[in-house]
């Protein structure tokens, strides 16, 4: 099982790369997700099967998914439909598609050779993981937990403070409105 | 059955660990810059499932998890302040954000 190793630490590299040097946002989205994908077989590979589930849910798919809602909140509108047409053109989609056509074909591989294919000797199973989790490791659960709290407190309020200005800008307008009336 | 050196794996750490940090040290796009953070922090992961499994004990995936759930309150707040500057100040550069008073 080494190969599959190599291909997807080669598939990870240069899908980073990619992100790295992308000039579109978007485009650079598509290579992070490849590159985060090529880690998870990584992971299951190096005897890690929970990590690489959890890898590839939180952050292939929620992570991933904030920074694409984000990224359309910051979309002028105006020119989007011609960069959207821009984008969907072969040139852009071929390199992400060609590196996941990689990856599939390498979990086809290892689902065909069957369970002789994992690396019995090293897998740490989601049991051993829960077990020492809630065990040894529950205070650093709860300081997680605690960290997660702060993290949405903080956005909620960075992303409500906005609205607040926004509402007092119409008070505002309206008020001179008003007064502007009474004058007249 | 060969199993995959240690070595290699915290090799593909440090070079993803490399790329991240030089994508913070190029790019002055705010997103990008976030991207990279990132790539660094599930480098660090890597490390320690790569390190973990060379034992074959849990705590390397308990490191990893507690990462998982760093980045999910880091990039929520990041992206949360991204639209901040974006709203005030109308641009994604790090570097019109440089001076900040109060």
């Amino acid at each position: 099982m080494t190969a599959a190793f190599y291909v997807a630490a080669v598939v990870a590299v240069l899908a980073t790369a990619m992100v790295i040097t992308r000039a579109n946002a978007v485009h650079a989205l598509l290579y992070l997700v490849v590159s985060l994908l090529a880690v998870a077989i990584v992971f299951y590979v190096l005897g890690a099967p929970f990590a690489a589930v959890l890898e590839v849910i939180v952050y292939a798919g929620a992570i991933m998914v904030l920074f694409v809602f984000v990224i359309m909140m910051l979309n002028r509108g105006e020119q989007a439909a011609q960069q959207e047409r821009q984008w969907l053109t072969p040139g852009i989609w071929i390199g992400p598609a060609v590196l996941s056509a990689v990856l599939l074909g390498e979990i086809i591989y290892m689902l065909w050779q069957g369970p002789a294919s994992v690396p019995a000797s090293a897998v740490v199973t989601p049991r051993q993981v829960g077990m020492l989790l809630f065990g040894p490791y529950l205070l650093a659960v709860e300081l997680a937990s605690m960290l997660l709290l702060a993290g949405l407190i903080g956005a909620y309020h960075l992303g409500r403070q906005e609205r607040h200005a926004a509402e007092r800008d119409i008070q505002k307008e309206r008020a001179g409105r008003e007064r502007e009336t009474v004058a007249r | 059955m060969s199993v995959v050196p240690m070595q290699y794996g915290l090799l593909l750490a440090a070079v993803l660990f490399a790329l991240g940090t030089l994508g913070v040290l190029m790019r002055r796009n705010i997103i990008f810059m976030l991207m990279s953070i990132e790539i660094m922090l599930n480098a660090a992961g890597l490390a320690f499932i790569a390190a973990g499994s060379r034992w074959g004990q849990a705590d390397g995936q308990i490191m990893f998890i507690l990462i998982l759930a760093l980045a999910a309150a880091e990039v929520s707040v990041g992206l949360a302040l991204i639209l901040q500057l974006y709203r005030r100040l109308a641009t994604l550069d790090a570097d019109v954000a440089s001076r900040m008073r109060g």
